[in-house]
Order: structure tokens, then C-alpha cells, then sequence
């Protein structure tokens, strides 16, 4: 089991090695940094000091062991646009981020896998054919449009709920600023979360509906009913247990794509969050905020494959004893 | 099993059809299948691939996938018929009077369960125990599939153990709730030719001791001749010969059932497949009018063409050909 866990956490540090160096490379090829701080007007020998100051006249291996190891250190540089620490930019903004992909997450599994479940149980249902139907539109509808029909129809015309923002924010323990604590906090959630959700969501209970059909047509659980077990038995004890173990990848990979997925979700709803800080990034040639983020990011990434790889260990015994030997 | 007028068979089928309707028409894969089995009995059942053998098994009990169904006939156990009784008075049948084997034990257990769990829910959904009687019960019955240690293996996980010794424990599970009948499909088809054996023996030992009847569905004439007492041979989805093993086995009277005994291999020789019989077996779309066999019979007449021999007794048995008609 530790040698599993030590072999996973070399793999992921290879990846986000790999992560960085690209990273890094972007510093390289898009553009002059030195020509983003100083203005037209600045005298070559001002020019030659700034270049020098951040060691850009150093060679590359230099200045990529200088940047690996600050990065390590969390130090991502400075923001051209704010001329903020990066880290501090982000760290504001990732609480966010993270309430709004799990609540999305959790919404989408909560209502994915009982909805999937109930859509392979009851295949010949009107309400299975219903959920079937609507989830195509959910798997094909971009997000945005979502979004933007979500807040047409319940912002602006119904003015339920409010259109952009996070509501009032509370900070709890000094550093993260949570929105699950006020009632308008909750209420700006709720639109977004749909939004974001809504894709994971269906693809989970499409997911779980073939996966679950496959299982039932499985020989365990035609022994099953062999063996006289009562159909709840059969379904919600062995059918179900069976299905959920492809679905806890599946679901866990999902959330690494719900965080960097919610760029788009976060600049409909002009939510305060890493992916519309990283889109103006984008926007703006800002290196140093592109680079960490896509660092953060891919370890956000790695580390969930890795809990999810240990969690499917945990649930499946066959694969328990692969890890253990 | 002098005594049968006394005592209903443990199963009777009596003209039993099964199709599968769909979208193109109707497909007949049992054409009238009678057949009975006595209490203890063993029946073996033999045919080339796609006579209908596992589909009879799962019309007795009542796990036809759909659209397969029964159209018509009657299905008795112990002289009361079952194939109508309501979804939930069937599973109550199922595990508790009637067990089944399948073929792969390697898929029959869930993954994701001990053994010992599979065993305990089995014994408590059939009868009234405790949950440590149970246990004590599934430790028994390891050990009496002939599992070593049965005490610690029953916390073990399907994959920890091997083919045979899974196969052990879904014969374990067949018999947890001491049914009267045991349908056994190719029990050791997939299993290594060197535990074959032994997971027959262990098979017939235990439903020798407790009076079990077995349906034991088999390619293997090898097994048959040792364990059965009966022999039914089926063919495209119809009963052609059935009786005594003896008379089956060594002195068959159906043309098919003659090219299938001639497939018996030496002693120690792995069974062939029907290689005897020239030609293959009828799909289910295009089953001959007539007797089905008569495109390949070597004894084929006029008549096989277009009238269909049904059983008739025979010396101690029944066979379904007009080269065996008793003239009245
Ligand atoms: N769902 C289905 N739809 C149509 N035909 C089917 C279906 N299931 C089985 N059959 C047909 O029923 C016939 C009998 O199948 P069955 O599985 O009983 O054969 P078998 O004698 O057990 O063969 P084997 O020795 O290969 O196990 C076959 O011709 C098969 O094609
Ligand atoms: S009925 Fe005719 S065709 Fe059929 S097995 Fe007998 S002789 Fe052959
Ligand atoms: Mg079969």
C-alpha cells in the first residue's frame, strides 16, 4: 500500500514537473516581460537594468531552476497586471472557485446517481424516458447558453435570484471568504452551481444508467437472482455497489474538470473566481498569473486522481490486493 | 423410483414452449420439451450448442431473459405448477427449492463481497436464522464443498480463491437452503480438466447424501455416463430421446442421439464435440418442417419431411422418430 502511495506521488510530480516547465516556457515565447513593465520613453540603460534585475539575462536552465524552485515555494511571481504577488491574487480568489465547483459537484452527484439508478430500473417509465431526454439537452447545450438562459429566466424575468456575484461573503478563520454563510451568499450559488453542475450532472446519470444496465446484465447478478435474493437485494446491495466503482473515477475526475471548467461559468455569472482572474490573465498577456494557474491547476488534478485511485482501492477488493502485493 | 405414482416428480415439464418475440416475428427456441425428474435423481441433459438446454434451465426457473417467455406448457415442482406464480412467490422457489450452478464460477460470485457475506444473505433470505447461526451454517457447508479451512476462508474475497474452489463455493451457495432440485448448467466447462473431476464428485456426493435431484446440463458424455441416471437429448429446441443412461448412453435409437454417443472419447480423453454428425444444427430462424433433424439423418424418409415424430415410450425410455414408432 505505501509503495502504491509512493509510486503515485512520484508519477504526480513528474506530471507537474512536466506542468511547469511548459509554464515556464511561456515566459519564453509570448512576449517581452521587460517590455510589459517599462513604457516606450525608458532609456536603454533603465531598460538594461530591469532585464537585469529580474534575471533575464541569466541562462535559461538558470532561470528555469530559479522559477521551479520559487514555485515550489508557492512564489509565483508578480502579477504584470496588478502588480500583486500571483499567489496572493489567487489565494483571494480560490475560495470561490472551490465552493462553487463542490457545491456543483455534490449537486451533481446527489442528483445524478439516484436519477441514473432510477433511469436503469425503471428503463421503461415515462419519467426515465423524460429524464433520458432532458439529459441530452443537458450533455449538448453549452454551458453558457445554460447560463445565460438560467439568468434570463430566473434573474431577469422572475428576479429571484441574483445575476452576478457572490452575495455577502463571510471570512472565516482570516483567510477564506465563504458565501455558504449568508442567505444572499447561498442564493447567488445557486444559479452558477446549476450551471456548472448541470453538464457533470447528466453525464453522471447517463453514466450511471449504462453502467448499471451492464451490471444487471452481469452473471453475478444473474446468480443473484438464482439465488433467490430479494430484488432490493439484488439492485441497491450487489447491482449498485458494482456500478459506482467505474463512477468514483468517473465522478472524481469530473471535479478537476468542474474547477477548470468554471472559467466559463465564472465569467457568465462574474463570479470572483481563479478561472476569471486567469481569462483577464489571459486577456492581458499576464504571464506570471497564466503560468501559476495552470500549476495549480494540474496539481489540483493530480492530487484527485490520486485520492480517487486510493478510494477505488478502498471500495474494490480485487484491486486492494494488487496494491497491496 | 418405483414409487413415482405415489410421489410427484421433484420437476415436471410438460410441453413446454419458450419464444422470443421481437420486431421481426416470433422465434420458437423450445418446441414442446416434456420431461420429468424424480426425487434424487440425477438427469443429465446433452445436446449440440444452441439445442436450447440453458434456456430450459432458465424457464424452470423463471429467469428467461426477455422478451424470452414461456408461450405455453407447464412447469411442475413436486407435482405444483410454478410457472405462473407471481415474480414474488418465484424468488421464494429460487435458492430455496430449486438451486442453480451456472457455468463460470469465475463470474458468478460479486467481486465486491466476502464470501462468507454471499453465503450468510443467502441462508438468511431462504430461512429463519441468525445472522451467527448462518455464519456457522456457511462455515459448514465450505467445509463440506470440501474448501480447507473453511474458517478463515470464509472471510475471503471471490478472487482470493481459484477456479474450482469458487466453483466449490457456488455449489455451496446452490445448497445452502437444502433445495430438492439442483439445475447444474455445464458446471465445469470453464474449469481446468484436472479439477473437473473432482467438482462433479463433490457435486454428486453431496446431493447423493441429501436426496437431491440434479438437472445437470453437460457436453461432457464422460460426465454423463458416471453421474447420470437418466439421459435427455435434446435438439433444436425439442426433447429427442430420453431414458435410462444405460440405454441412452450404450444402445442409443435416435439417428442424433447415435452420431452424439459415437463422440464419447476413451477413458482419459478429453471429450470432443459431436464431431459424428455431419452438418450443424438448424438456427432457430430456419428450423426444417418435419422431423428438425432430417436434413443431416442418415435414415431420413419421405415422411420425415413433412410430419414431426413426437416421444413415443420405448423399452424403458421415449424417442422421437418414425424409425421407433410403435405401429398401432
Ligand atoms: N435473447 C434471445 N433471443 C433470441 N434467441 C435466443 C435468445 N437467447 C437464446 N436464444 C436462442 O435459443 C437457443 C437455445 O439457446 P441455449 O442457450 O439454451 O442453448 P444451449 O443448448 O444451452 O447451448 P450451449 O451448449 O451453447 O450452452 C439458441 O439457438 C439461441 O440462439
Ligand atoms: S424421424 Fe426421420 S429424419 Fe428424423 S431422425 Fe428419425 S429417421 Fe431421421
Ligand atoms: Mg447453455
Amino acid at each position: 500500500m505505501l509503495a502504491f502511495v509512493i509510486r503515485r506521488i512520484l508519477q504526480s510530480c513528474m506530471v507537474l514537473l512536466t506542468v511547469a516547465l511548459l509554464a515556464f516556457t511561456m515566459f519564453r515565447f509570448v512576449g517581452d516581460p521587460v517590455a510589459q513593465i517599462v513604457s516606450l520613453d525608458t532609456p536603454a540603460e533603465e531598460v538594461r537594468k530591469v532585464r537585469e534585475s529580474l534575471g533575464l539575462d541569466d541562462p535559461v536552465i538558470v532561470q528555469m531552476g530559479r522559477y521551479l524552485y520559487k514555485a515550489v515555494q508557492m512564489d509565483f511571481g508578480i502579477s504584470y497586471q496588478f502588480r500583486q504577488p500571483v499567489i496572493q491574487l489567487l489565494a483571494e480568489r480560490a475560495p470561490a472557485t472551490l465552493e462553487l465547483a463542490l457545491i456543483s459537484s455534490f449537486l451533481s452527484l446527489a442528483i445524478g446517481i439516484p436519477m441514473g439508478v432510477y433511469t436503469a430500473l425503471r428503463r421503461d417509465s415515462l419519467f426515465a424516458r423524460v429524464f433520458q431526454s432532458i439529459s441530452l439537452v443537458g450533455v449538448s447545450l453549452p454551458t453558457f447558453l445554460i447560463g445565460i438562459l438560467l439568468i434570463y429566466l430566473f434573474a431577469v424575468t422572475l428576479g429571484w435570484l441574483p445575476s452576478f456575484g457572490r452575495g455577502q461573503v463571510v471570512t472565516v478563520s482570516g483567510r477564506w471568504s465563504t458565501g455558504l454563510l449568508t442567505v444572499s451568499g447561498l442564493k447567488a450559488l445557486i444559479l452558477p452551481s446549476i450551471t456548472l453542475g448541470l453538464y457533470q450532472m447528466t453525464l453522471i446519470m447517463r453514466l450511471v444508467r449504462a453502467e448499471m444496465l451492464e451490471v444487471l446484465r452481469s452473471d453475478h447478478i444473474k446468480f443473484a437472482r438464482a439465488r433467490g435474493l430479494t430484488t432490493r437485494a439484488i439492485h441497491f446491495r450487489h447491482a449498485l455497489k458494482s456500478t459506482l466503482v467505474p463512477v468514483i473515477t468517473i465522478a472524481g475526475l469530473q471535479l478537476g474538470s468542474i474547477i477548470a471548467f468554471a472559467v466559463i461559468t465564472e465569467t457568465v455569472f462574474q463570479w470572483p473566481g481563479m478561472g476569471a482572474l486567469f481569462l483577464k490573465a489571459v486577456q492581458n498577456v499576464d504571464i506570471p498569473i497564466m503560468a501559476a494557474y495552470l500549476m495549480i491547476i494540474s496539481a489540483l488534478f493530480v492530487t484527485i486522481n490520486m485520492v480517487v485511485d486510493l478510494l477505488y482501492a478502498f471500495v474494490d477488493p480485487r484491486l486492494r490486493a494488487t496494491i497491496k502485493g | 423410483m418405483t414409487s413415482s405414482a405415489v410421489t410427484p416428480p421433484v420437476l415436471e415439464l410438460r410441453n413446454l414452449v419458450v419464444e422470443f418475440v421481437n420486431r421481426h416475428g416470433t422465434l420458437r427456441a423450445l418446441d414442446g420439451i416434456s420431461l420429468s425428474i424424480a426425487p434424487g435423481e440425477v438427469l443429465g441433459v446433452v445436446g449440440e450448442s444452441g439445442a436450447g438446454k440453458s434456456l430450459t434451465g432458465a424457464a424452470v426457473i423463471g429467469l428467461l431473459e426477455p422478451p424470452g417467455r414461456i408461450a405455453s406448457g407447464e412447469v411442475l415442482l413436486a407435482g405444483q405448477r410454478i410457472d405462473q406464480l407471481p415474480v414474488e412467490e418465484l424468488r421464494h422457489i429460487r435458492g430455496k427449492r430449486i438451486g442453480t450452478i451456472f457455468q463460470d464460477p469465475l463470474t458468478s460470485l460479486d467481486p465486491l463481497y466476502r464470501v462468507g457475506e454471499q453465503l450468510i444473505e443467502t441462508i438468511r433470505t431462504h430461512l429463519p436464522v441468525s445472522e451467527q447461526q448462518a455464519r456457522e451454517r456457511a462455515i459448514a457447508l465450505l467445509a463440506e464443498v470440501g474448501i480447507p479451512a473453511p474458517e478463515k476462508r470464509i472471510d475471503g474475497y471471490p478472487h482470493e480463491f481459484s477456479g474450482g474452489m469458487r466453483q466449490r463455493v457456488v455449489i455451496a451457495l446452490a445448497l445452502a437452503a437444502e433445495p430438492e432440485l439442483i439445475i447444474a448448467d455445464e458446471p465445469t466447462t470453464a474449469l481446468d480438466v484436472s479439477v473437473q473431476a473432482q467438482i462433479i464428485a463433490v457435486l454428486k456426493k453431496l446431493c447423493r447424501e441429501r436426496g437431491t435431484a440434479v438437472m445437470l446440463i453437460t457436453h461432457d458424455m464422460g460426465v454423463i455416463a458416471e453421474t447420470a441416471d437418466r439421459v435427455a437429448v435434446m435438439y433444436a429446441g425439442r426433447v429427442i430421446e430420453i431414458g435410462p443412461v444405460r440405454d441412452v448412453v450404450k444402445s442409443p435409437r435416435h439417428p442424433y442421439a447415435k452420431g452424439l454417443m459415437g463422440s464419447i472419447p476413451a477413458l482419459d480423453e478429453r471429450p470432443e464435440r459431436l464431431l459424428q454428425i455431419e452438418g450443424s444444427m438448424p438456427r432457430l430462424t430456419a428450423i426444417p418442417q418435419g422431423c428438425a433433424f432430417h436434413p443431416r439423418c442418415p435414415h431420413v424418409m419421405p415422411r420425415c419431411h413433412e410430419a414431426r415424430p413426437v416421444l413415443e415410450p420405448i423399452g424403458a425410455g421415449q424417442v422421437a422418430c418414425f424409425l421407433h414408432e410403435v405401429r398401432s
